[in-house]
């Protein structure tokens, strides 16, 4: 642990997916408190997940829709 | 006591018949909720096949399999979840994905290369509530595709589903450990494609 930016970068994904222990949240809170550049990679990563699910949005096309509203089973 | 039989067997029948009728109901239902939820499955779909073709296949196949055995879904679980099963073994079934352990080792990237490289190239004006806006939504959806099968199946469900690590556990039938593991290597290699193509429009 002598590089602190190195032990928060390992800590980030965890961090963000809010899984570390309260120990170790406060253990990276309190570097990125001190740290301006940690923080601005943390904040990244975050807009990088939003932005990821907004690029990757896709809509179906309105013919499978109505193709798969075929395939219900009709009554008797 | 035939007597008792004959009656017996005049009751029984608006039994049968209100069983059928609250079955019927329930299966409406059933098939209402799942075609309610298609979008949600489509956008994970869409993303574990290789093509539009290949998930507009899927997803028929899916829907086929879920309106038969609807009476396997129990009622109040995550619906979503069982259908993404569904999908998940028809692409295993057909062949178009194998279930083991990812042979390739993929390339990755430490979780601060993608920043560090984008925010040196940036032209002096780090503004950077922007710097993500340097990849285009293109160099997205092509980096992610080449994000290898086992390790995009996971980072799909959780980063572009809302999948909790337990429901896509269940989904992809692997360990939690696993999906906790392979969503955090398979973010690591979407950032060094990402990397990859930013580098190279750059240049």
């Amino acid at each position: 642990m002598n590089d602190p930016c190195a032990h928060c970068e390992e800590m980030m994904q965890p961090y963000l997916d809010h899984i570390l222990t309260e120990q170790e949240r406060t253990e990276a809170e309190a570097h990125l408190d001190e740290c301006e550049l940690c923080r601005k990679r943390y904040k990244f990563e975050e807009s990088l997940r939003v932005y990821v699910r907004t690029a990757t949005a896709t809509q179906m096309r309105p013919e499978l829709q109505q193709k798969l509203s075929a395939l219900r089973i009709p009554l008797e | 006591m035939a007597t008792a039989g004959t009656v017996d067997h005049v009751d029984a029948e608006p039994e049968e018949a209100q069983r059928l009728a609250t079955e019927a109901r329930d299966r409406v239902r059933f098939e209402e909720d799942a075609l309610a939820l298609s979008d949600q499955v489509y956008r994970v779909a869409r993303h574990f096949a290789s093509s539009r073709e290949e998930a507009e296949e899927l997803m028929q196949e899916t829907y086929a399999r879920a309106f038969r055995s609807w009476r396997s879904f129990t009622p109040g679980t995550n619906l979503r979840a069982w259908l993404l099963r569904i999908l998940t073994n028809l692409n295993i079934d057909r062949g178009r994905r194998q279930q083991r352990a990812p042979q390739m080792q993929p390339l990755e990237a430490n979780d601060y290369y993608l920043y560090d490289r984008l925010s040196a190239d940036g032209d002096g004006v780090s503004d950077d509530e922007r710097v993500v806006e340097r990849l285009s939504q293109d160099d997205i959806v092509t980096a992610l595709s080449a994000v290898p099968h086992d390790f995009r199946d996971v980072l799909v469900l959780v980063d572009l589903g809302d999948f909790s690590y337990a429901d896509a556990a269940q989904i992809l039938d692997i360990p939690v450990g696993t999906v906790m593991s392979r969503l955090h290597r398979g973010r690591r290699v979407l950032k060094r494609e990402l990397a990859e193509s930013a580098l190279e429009e750059a240049t």
